[in-house]
């Protein structure tokens, strides 16, 4: 004795949020029945084991269906298969494309290929997300990926459009497209204190002011490309360590604005040349691939933990940033103040993001 | 006469990637009606095509245009091999064909393939240009309306109910065709479909026909059925009322109608209000014991007596070699007077109604039939002297005008020779059944005349009666599909009458067999009469059956009529059944007769659900000082039969209302509780499942061991309703519909229906227990727990239902607090045949116990197991007709749904077993629902409608549709604790602005303010349609490889339009403002790859899916935003897991409707009121 068929379909579709959750999380249905019956769905309307059971089935059969047009976003709207109402629509889109943030950080920079995909077993048993979530967080940063690849434009706006996601969550998916795209290093165990949040922090600065689109967003192809020009005329700001009278006079316009208000001030008037030669040096080598792809870890190496070894609070490297690239507009024989404020603001921020343990 | 029929191919969306190398498609699409086909180009590599084609337009005959379905073919084009077709698009042009209903279908619909579903979406248009057919003897019908709904559409007003009408058409099923054996399963599939198509849109049109014949306009309650038989074919019928029905917006015209202008002026007793006893003394055996010896005989024992003493057997000659029966001793009578040897009479009616009414005497329909329910009844006062003699109800018609209608028997008993004037103008009615000739008015306004000379009321109203009847009964059947009445047509119920027949299915001739033309479909009317009668036979002696039950009753028609089949193998159950019930002849064809209208308030638009008000009713007819009427809410409830002649035992108190008129105890009912009757409490849904081992059989020999098992199934079935209607407190069933399904090895049972406490009605006894060996102690104490288990249930019921019946003074028999001693009595499983069972139950029945008898301790178990279904949750509540009882303030959130269930059960299980699993089955299902629905609490399952079938040997399938409605939990609560109020009223019309603008009009006739408010109406029709189709088509998607996403800004808004779907008839918190046709869709899903496709659960929820996708399309390319008494009639689903295959079939229905919400209306209408006034008339119709 079994039953043999079971289904319940209506005309608008029934929708259960937190089996939705379940679904999206990768459980099975009797992992699902069970977590329900943990968090007392049996004392809803007088249910048994069986009905729950029905029940969880049905739905996460309704959602299978629904996966389909799920990967299309656009098509939810228009597709007449099932009745959705609109903001049951954007729930079910915008859980759809939810990600764990451990699971993203893991897959940061890296590229979005099959040959990662056979990492997912890796990354699932390291985070401990079920494998079948791991596979559509990670197939759903490819097909967003693929999508917006070619298209011009606005990137967070483009996923927005397309997948119709809400702000926050497309500028996730900005960030996840970024580093996808210039394969930033994020793997490394010293970035591993990072998380995705700070990651996708920079990011967003790195795509609002450095990118082609940044300065004009009509262009063709992926807007996520760094500015070329820009990159190099970042070159031009060595001056400012290889003048000596330049540096010199840096440092004592910067000692001056941060006497006794920053409490490692004579850390970092013993370090100033150190660090503001890191900061030039990463400038300047960004147009290579790999010291660009290596920006991250040699904002760590070379600003971070110097800073962090020196004890500084984050409160004295905002004071010491501040000044640092405003005290440039003192320099008189320093002409590339536009190019420096637009490396320093991102950077500043980047850093600022960062620095923590 | 010729149409215009033109289509226009626009775009498509969402192809299917038919070339792998490219990832793209070329299509490209055939539009084909009857034999024209043509073409679009190719639209090369897109999913997207956009081929804004040219007007294809078709000349066909408008024949054609109802039979026809568009057929719209999108295929993929390919240079080197044949071209793939993507799916199709079926078009029912129907809607089209009426003025007032759709005027062009636009709209993104999907393409179907039945080996893999919905396959993209076409954006198509279709209009059609008619003109107008005035031809005699044309084919066509076009411009009648259909109507799935059972009630008075609302937006219309029934000027006539014309009555029953009825087709079948029969083919060969291309399943089981030679070539079938080589074609793909999707030829196969797509010749079914077309098929049948075809053949309901003959249908259609042929009943049709029929209504215009009669003089109506429209079909109501147009049920449509499809018999899968198998190697003998495909029948597909269709019953349905006919009605002449009228817009209610077109406003003035009702002023000037004849009816109203009728010369009787002074008649004062209107025929409604004489519906006494007169009639039909019969000596129907009970209910339940009758069913028994019915079928163990095969003849009905007590109805024949009396009904058809002296009669001589008449037979068609045609059918009888042809009937296969499968009662023993047929031949004997077999070779019968063939009929064609009487006159030939002008009208295929009077042929059926000379057949002889009943198998008593041919024994050639066989088995089983019942009368379930026991019933009202009326005014004692009026009895006629000669009660039992005086057969008012047999037709009056003289014989000389038409001998084949006349029942021999009964004329010889009537001592009162009818009036001469009556049978003229029966005559009349009966020559030309289209509307009042003038020799009927005169005879109207002469038995007026003579009725107001005689003083007595009594005679009078019996004159008046039998009047009422033979307009009846001069009807081929007095049935009506309708489930819903405007107040004041339904005067009395008398209770359930059902007839139940078991066949032996036979290759249905089929000339066209072999003929190349094998799509050209058969009606065998048309044929050479020789043989293939025999499906229209079996109906036809079905008929007669319920019709002679119905009179026995002593009502003169029957309401909430259906029928159905089981089919397994080569055995089919034919059924029947509906409400036998006494009718105010106000709407019938003999309108004119009546005077009430021109003193009711509302001239004649009483009829209109929705804007009728019982008070006006009431008002009209307590100034015309009949009790009858007085107290609408109770006189349904009165016995129609008489008193002395009981048809079976039944305890007859006065009504609990008025106190005037005898009631029965228990009251079952097929149609939906009446707007105006007095409920208290609540309601619920009432389920009596069985299920019934048989043993394997072939032919003839299975045949007949269901006809012997039938009696005692049906017999459980009625046994267990009782019970469980006693248990939850309940004195009425409403609704009622038993189903019994046919298996290779065994029977399936399944009475649904809604429980409610009429007022009227005593308050049901409790339920005792006993033991027959009552010498054990344990046993005893068995016993008493059990009985005190139960009595605790039945109070919880009642709290529970709310049912706290006002306490009565009780004067004649019975109290209403139960008494052990004095409930009607049951049995368990009694095996007695026939008439010994009924002589025991007529001396049991004054007895008046209600005993359950147990016979051991098992049985106790099993006892209290069957009674005591687990209560809804809290929150919920469930019915099986429309709407529940004493539930009002509806929110707009409703949710349709269907949930199908398979089981498949272990060899050998005893018949307790095979109970127990079947009845938790249908338990679980409805737990599952609430669960499922838990989010929408506070909340009703209405219209539960349950089907059951055996797929195959040890599978039980059991669907449910039905919708859940959310309502407000602050409930008025005064209004529910005064029961005597007539609150349910409100909650049903909730067209109330349109009685206010009745009212008005009748008020100050000059006003126009109120002409106006339809023409708003209208036009928000309009605008949402308009709105829907323009949003659909600015959704295009652009194309894949485009990248001007950035144009394409319209993402936050859904495209599609919502469509909403309902079992119901109506829509709560809003108004339906237009129909615009029927929806009657066949699909077949067909898949190789069960696996894949999710299993039969996967397979089947999609296709489910599917279908409900297809319909709201069709609905919103028809300018609609809801589908209204929807329904799924058919779902048949066969799986052969072995082979990864599996087939469904689908059938469903409904009403395409334009709904505008009440508030929304109120803005408009403003709106629109103030902007035109008077030019309002024109507005309609467009």
């Amino acid at each position: 004795m079994s039953m043999e068929l079971d289904v319940f379909v209506g005309n608008t579709t029934v929708l259960d949020q937190d089996v939705y959750q379940l679904w999206l999380d990768g459980h099975t249905v009797s992992d699902a029945v069970r977590i329900r019956m943990e968090a007392g769905a049996l004392q809803e309307c007088e249910a048994n084991a069986e009905v729950l059971h029905s029940d969880t089935t049905d739905q996460f059969r309704t959602f299978q269906m629904c996966e389909r047009l799920l990967q299309s976003p656009s098509k939810v709207a228009n597709q007449l298969l099932f009745q959705i109402p609109p903001h049951r629509q954007t729930m079910l889109i915008e859980r759809y494309y939810e990600f764990d943030s451990v699971f993203a950080r893991e897959v940061l920079g890296k590229k979005l290929s099959k040959g990662t995909k056979k990492d997912l077993d890796d990354i699932s048993s390291k985070t401990g997300i079920a494998l079948k979530s791991c596979r559509r967080q990670f197939d759903n940063f490819k097909r967003v990926f693929k999508v917006v690849e070619e298209l011009k434009g606005p990137l967070v706006e483009n996923i927005q459009r397309h997948f119709l996601l809400s702000d926050v969550l497309a500028r996730d998916y900005a960030a996840i497209v970024f580093f996808a795209n210039s394969r930033f290093e994020a793997g490394k165990r010293k970035l591993q204190y990072l998380s995705f949040q700070d990651f996708a922090f920079c990011a967003g600065q790195l795509i609002s002011y450095w990118t082609v689109g940044a300065v004009d967003n009509m262009m063709e192809d992926l807007d996520v490309d760094l500015e070329k020009d820009f990159l190099h005329d970042l070159k031009d700001l060595k001056v400012l360590v290889n003048d000596k009278d330049m540096l010199d006079q840096h440092k004592s316009l910067v000692c001056a604005q941060l006497r006794g208000k920053i409490k490692v001030f004579s850390e970092m008037e013993a370090n100033f040349k150190n660090l503001s030669r890191a900061l030039v040096n990463i400038a300047s080598k960004l147009t290579h691939t790999k010291d660009f792809r290596d920006l991250f870890i040699d904002l760590v190496e070379k600003l971070i933990e110097p800073c962090r070894s020196d004890k500084w609070t984050i409160g004295d490297l905002r004071l010491f940033l501040k000044h640092y690239s405003s005290s440039v507009h003192m320099l008189e024989a320093f002409r590339h103040q536009v190019i420096w404020d637009r490396y320093m603001s991102v950077i500043k921020s980047c850093i600022l993001k960062m620095y923590h343990d | 006469m010729p149409g215009k029929l033109k289509a226009k191919i626009v775009a498509g969306r969402h192809l299917p990637v038919m070339d792998r190398a490219s990832d793209l498609t070329d299509a490209f699409v055939e539009v084909k009606f009857g034999n024209t086909t043509f073409k679009t180009d190719v639209y090369p590599k897109s999913l997207n095509p956009q081929w804004n084609s040219e007007w294809f337009k078709f000349e066909v005959d408008d024949e054609d245009l109802q039979d026809e379905p568009l057929q719209i073919t999108v295929l993929d084009h390919d240079t080197y091999s044949a071209n793939d077709a993507i799916g199709k698009v079926y078009i029912d042009i129907d809607p089209l064909l009426c003025s007032e209903a759709a005027t062009v279908i636009s709209g993104w619909l999907p393409i179907y393939d039945t080996i893999h579903g919905i396959r993209g979406e076409i954006n198509v248009l279709v209009k059609v240009d008619l003109f107008n057919d005035l031809n005699r003897f044309r084919q066509s019908s076009c411009g009648v309306k259909f109507f799935c709904t059972t009630s008075i559409p609302r937006c219309y007003r029934a000027v006539m109910v014309h009555g029953f009408v009825e087709e079948l058409v029969v083919n060969e099923d291309p399943e089981y065709q030679w070539i079938d054996r080589i074609r793909t399963p999707r030829a196969s599939n797509e010749a079914r479909q077309r098929l049948i198509f075809l053949m309901s849109g003959e249908l259609q049109r042929k009943i049709g026909l029929k209504v215009l014949e009669m003089g109506g306009n429209a079909v109501v309650g147009y049920l449509q059925c499809f018999d899968l038989e198998g190697e003998s074919g495909l029948v597909v019928r269709a019953i349905g009322t006919a009605c002449t029905l009228e817009k209610i917006s077109t406003f003035p015209a009702t002023a000037t109608h004849p009816n109203n202008s009728s010369p009787s002026k002074d008649m004062k007793d209107s025929p409604q209000a004489a519906p006494s006893t007169l009639g039909c003394r019969s000596t129907h055996s009970s209910p339940v014991h009758s069913a028994s010896s019915r079928l163990s005989q095969g003849f009905s024992v007590s109805v024949p007596t009396l009904l058809f003493a002296g009669m001589k057997p008449r037979h068609r000659s045609s059918e009888v070699p042809r009937a296969r029966q499968c009662r023993p001793g047929f031949g004997e009578e077999a070779p019968g007077v063939p009929l064609s040897s009487g006159p030939p009479t002008p009208l295929r009616a009077q042929t059926f109604s000379s057949f002889s009414p009943s198998k008593s005497y041919s024994r050639q329909s066989s088995s089983s039939d019942t009368e379930l329910s026991l019933t009202p009844k009326t005014v004692g006062i009026f009895l006629c002297p000669s009660t039992p003699a005086l057969e008012s109800e047999s037709s009056p018609l003289p014989s000389a005008h038409l001998p084949c209608h006349l029942r021999p028997g009964m004329a010889s008993r009537s001592t009162t020779p009818p009036p001469l004037h009556i049978s003229q103008s029966d005559t009349a009615m009966l020559r030309k059944s289209v509307s009042f000739s003038e020799e009927l008015l005169l005879a109207v306004s002469g038995m007026g005349s003579g009725g107001s000379a005689g003083k007595e009321a009594g005679p009078l109203k019996a004159l008046l009666r039998q009047q009422t009847q033979s307009a009846l009964e001069q009807r081929e059947y007095p049935f009506f599909t309708l489930t819903a009445f405007p107040p004041g047509f339904l005067l009395h119920v008398g209770g359930v009458v059902s007839a139940r027949s078991v066949k032996l299915l036979d290759r249905i001739h089929n000339p066209a067999l072999g003929n190349t033309r094998s799509y050209k479909l058969l009606d065998w009317n048309s044929f050479t009469a020789d043989e293939p009668e025999t499906r229209d036979a079996w109906w036809e002696e079905i008929r007669q059956e319920i019709k002679s039950h119905a009179k026995a009753l002593g009502c003169h028609a029957v309401v909430g009529y259906s029928e159905s089949t089981s089919i397994c193998e080569e055995v089919c159950i034919l059924s029947a059944s509906g409400t036998a019930a006494v009718l105010s002849s106000r709407f019938m064809q003999d309108g004119p007769l009546d005077t009430e209208h021109r003193l009711s308030r509302q001239p004649l638009c009483v009829f209109s659900t929705g804007s009728e008000r019982v008070e006006g009713d009431m008002g009209s007819s307590a100034s015309l000082g009949f009790e009858e009427v007085v107290s609408p809410g109770c006189g349904f409830c009165h016995i129609p039969y008489d008193e002395l002649n009981i048809p079976f035992p039944a305890q007859l108190t006065y009504c609990y209302c008025c106190r005037r008129y005898k009631v029965p105890d228990v009251l079952f009912t097929t149609i939906d509780l009446p707007t105006e009757a007095n409920v208290t409490g609540k309601g619920c849904l009432i389920q009596a499942r069985l299920c019934r081992t048989k043993k394997k059989a072939q032919g003839e020999g299975n045949a007949t061991a269901i006809s012997s098992l039938l009696p005692f199934l049906e017999y459980e079935l009625h046994t267990q309703l009782m019970n469980k209607l006693k248990l939850r407190g309940m004195n009425a069933l409403f609704g009622l519909r038993i189903q019994i399904s046919v298996g290779e090895t065994m029977l399936l049972g399944l009475a649904s229906a809604t429980g409610v406490y009429l007022t009227a009605l005593p308050s049901p006894g409790g339920i005792q227990i006993a033991g027959k060996t009552p010498s054990d102690i344990t046993y005893e104490q068995h016993i008493s727990t059990m009985q005190k288990k139960i009595n605790d249930t039945i109070d919880k019921n009642k709290e529970l239902y709310e049912i706290n019946p006002p306490e009565v003074v009780e004067e004649i028999i019975g109290s209403p607090i139960p008494e052990p001693r004095q409930r009607s009595r049951l049995f368990r499983s009694h095996s007695e045949s026939s008439d010994e069972v009924s002589e025991l139950d007529l001396s049991h029945g004054k007895k008046d116990a209600f005993v359950l008898e147990i016979d051991d301790t098992d049985a106790v178990e099993d006892i209290h197991a069957l009674l005591t279904d687990s209560p809804t949750p809290a929150g919920f509540y469930s019915c099986n007709t429309e709407i529940m009882p004493g539930i009002q303030n509806w929110t707009s959130a409703i949710q349709m749904f269907t949930s199908v269930r398979v089981f498949r059960l272990n060899a050998n299980l005893t018949n307790q077993g095979l109970n127990k699993i079947f009845s938790d089955l249908c338990e679980n299902l409805l737990k599952s629902l609430y669960f499922k629905l838990r989010s929408m609490v506070p909340c009703c399952l209405c219209h539960l409608n349950f089907t059951v079938a055996i797929p195959e040997d040890e599978l039980i399938q059991v669907a449910v549709t039905a919708v859940a409605m959310s309502f407000d939990k602050e409930q008025p609560l005064e209004n529910g604790k005064q029961s005597g109020e007539k609150t349910l009223i409100k909650a049903i019309t909730e067209n109330d602005e349109q009685l206010q603008f009745n009212l008005e009009l009748n008020a100050e006739t000059s006003s126009h303010n109120p002409l106006s408010s339809p023409k708003g109406l209208s036009e928000v029709g309009s605008h949402l349609s308009a709105r829907a189709s323009s949003l659909e088509k600015a959704s295009p998607l652009p194309e894949g490889r485009s990248r001007s996403l950035r144009s394409n800004r319209s993402y936050s808004g859904s495209s599609v339009a919502v469509v909403k779907m309902t079992p119901l008839s109506f829509i709560p918190g809003a108004k339906i403002i237009k129909y615009l046709g029927i929806i009657n869709m066949f699909f077949i899903r067909e898949t190789s790859s069960l696996r894949e496709e999710g299993g039969v659960s996967g397979f089947l929820h999609t296709f489910i899916a599917e279908v409900f996708a297809m319909v709201r399309a069709h609905v919103a390319a028809l300018g609609g935003n809801a589908v209204v008494s929807y329904s799924m009639k058919e779902c048949v689903f066969m799986e052969n897991p072995n082979k990864n295959q599996a087939q469904c079939l689908i059938n469903v229905s409904g009403d395409a409707v334009i709904f505008v919400r009440e508030s929304e209306l109120e803005s408009t209408s403003v709106q629109t009121q103030s902007a035109t006034t008077h030019t309002s008339n024109g507005g309609e119709g467009t």
